[in-house]
């Protein structure tokens, strides 16, 4: 793909990957881009390499704006294989005696992933790097999302280079957020939701640290998706919004059913939400990916779990959704659990363990009902959805 | 001696083997690492443990 100039002397050089659907699972349903910056001035520097198997078409991409050989720095912001795994090939092609520029917790990380003996420059925060007409600053940004993730800022463009933050996983020709529709900031939350919403207290000190520094940001280039340009205040914004965790009068309702039971209370549970006003999702756990689960539980006040007994236990798929969900560390949520049973029936018990392990705070003991709910019960699954909603 | 848990990270204090690398020897409890001290993971500061 031809390489795009989106800056004077500055390229994204990156690659699409149109067909991946699971991104180490999370479904990916518009594909993703691995973008890669080449800024050519005095001294040529590039930032981030692609996931390995889309090196050759990396070092195509590059080799249409200069000669590989000429580029004097590569800047690694993140370690995590899809920016890394392109390295080793890269560093072949620039020069294995070429500094490679990384946190001090990035050289550590790199080097547990790659047996080459690169030629590593460990910054130290705040640290700079005069390429001629521009100057590159880096800024650790530690456990956003993984230890070694820093950012890389272009001091004269006010170009922010910011790894996995703000990106989404999104292919397209489109390269900015005036090309693209609305569409992205469903892309730009998923990704937040499943990558970044455990470290959220962070980004919220984070956006105050550079509010204070004073730093003007006219344009951010993320590792995925499109490069924010028009408005990256709004990606900020949005990324504030998101950290804080308000929620709307929204409930998300995750199940899982054998034989519908469990199915139909969670319907007569949405419908006494939806009575109430309540924006309510009911998501079956084999019908959607848990990615877009946690998607929606992002900005939900309630998330009201049901799962049938199965051999004294859980249905499976609530273990995968549960354990997903306690990693990702939503706060500020109501919850409450249900299910139906057999001879039993300790689904729902095991449920408020967990919600209430996650610090959910749980308005009701749950219903459970036998075999097949009749009128009786599913007027109380309306009542627990009508319950629910007055809790908001 | 407790452990601490990074509440950020995960990471584990373990007085028993201590933070060589940033100078805090083997055997000293949380509770005399100086505040300064962040974690070597995340470099979350002594504030962000809990007791394990
Ligand atoms: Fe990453
Ligand atoms: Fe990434
Ligand atoms: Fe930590």
């Amino acid at each position: 793909m031809k390489p795009v100039e989106i800056a004077k002397g500055i390229y994204d050089v990156g690659v699409k990957d149109w067909n991946i659907r699971d991104f180490h699972g999370h479904s990916t349903h518009m594909g993703t881009s691995y973008n890669s910056f080449l800024i050519v001035d005095s001294k040529i520097a590039l930032i981030d390499a692609v996931k390995k198997e889309f090196s050759d078409e990396l070092i195509d991409n590059i080799s249409q704006i200069v000669d590989p050989k000429k580029i004097d720095v590569v800047i690694s912001n993140h370690t995590e294989m899809d920016h890394s795994g392109g390295l080793p090939r890269v560093m072949h092609r620039v020069g294995e005696d070429k500094p490679l520029y990384c946190s001090k917790m990035g050289q550590k990380n790199l080097s547990l992933h790659f047996p080459q003996h690169f030629n590593y420059h460990a910054v130290e925060n705040g640290e700079t790097l005069n390429l001629g007409r521009y100057t590159l600053s880096f800024m650790e940004t530690r456990m956003l999302h993984w230890p070694d993730s820093m950012f890389t800022y272009l001091n004269e463009e006010k170009i922010l280079f910011s790894s996995d933050a703000f990106g989404q996983h999104y292919a397209g020709y489109e390269k900015f957020d005036d090309c693209v529709t609305e569409d992205i900031m469903l892309q730009a939350k998923k990704y937040f939701a499943n990558i970044l919403l455990p470290y959220a207290p962070l980004i919220l000190k984070l956006v105050e640290q550079v509010t204070a520094m004073g730093l003007d940001i006219r344009m951010i280039c993320p590792d995925h998706g499109i490069i924010w340009r028009k408005d990256p205040g709004k990606i900020i914004d949005a990324y504030v919004g998101w950290s804080r965790q308000n929620s709307g009068k929204k409930a998300v309702i995750v199940y899982d059913t054998m034989w519908h039971s469990t199915e139909k209370m969670a319907r007569a549970i949405a419908d006494g939400l939806s009575e109430q006003g309540v924006a309510v999702r009911p998501m079956h756990l084999r019908r959607s990916d848990r990615s877009d689960i946690m998607t929606e539980v992002l900005d939900a006040r309630a998330v009201v779990v049901g799962s049938p007994t199965l051999n004294n236990g859980l249905f499976p798929s609530l273990g995968d959704f549960l354990t997903y969900m306690k990693g990702l560390k939503p706060k500020n949520k109501i919850g409450a659990a249900f299910g139906s049973y057999g001879w039993s029936g300790e689904s729902v018990k095991l449920i408020t363990q967990e919600l209430e392990a996650m610090k959910f705070e749980m308005i009701d003991p749950g219903v459970k009902v036998q075999y097949v709910p009749d009128e009786k019960a599913l007027a109380a699954c309306f009542d627990l959805g009508r319950k629910i909603g007055q809790a908001m | 001696m407790d452990r601490y848990v990074c509440t950020v990270c995960g990471y584990v204090y373990d007085p028993a083997v201590g933070d060589p690398d940033s100078g805090i020897k083997p055997g000293t409890p949380f509770e005399d690492i100086p505040d300064s001290w962040e974690c070597p993971i995340c470099g979350a500061s002594k504030s962000d443990f809990e007791k394990e």
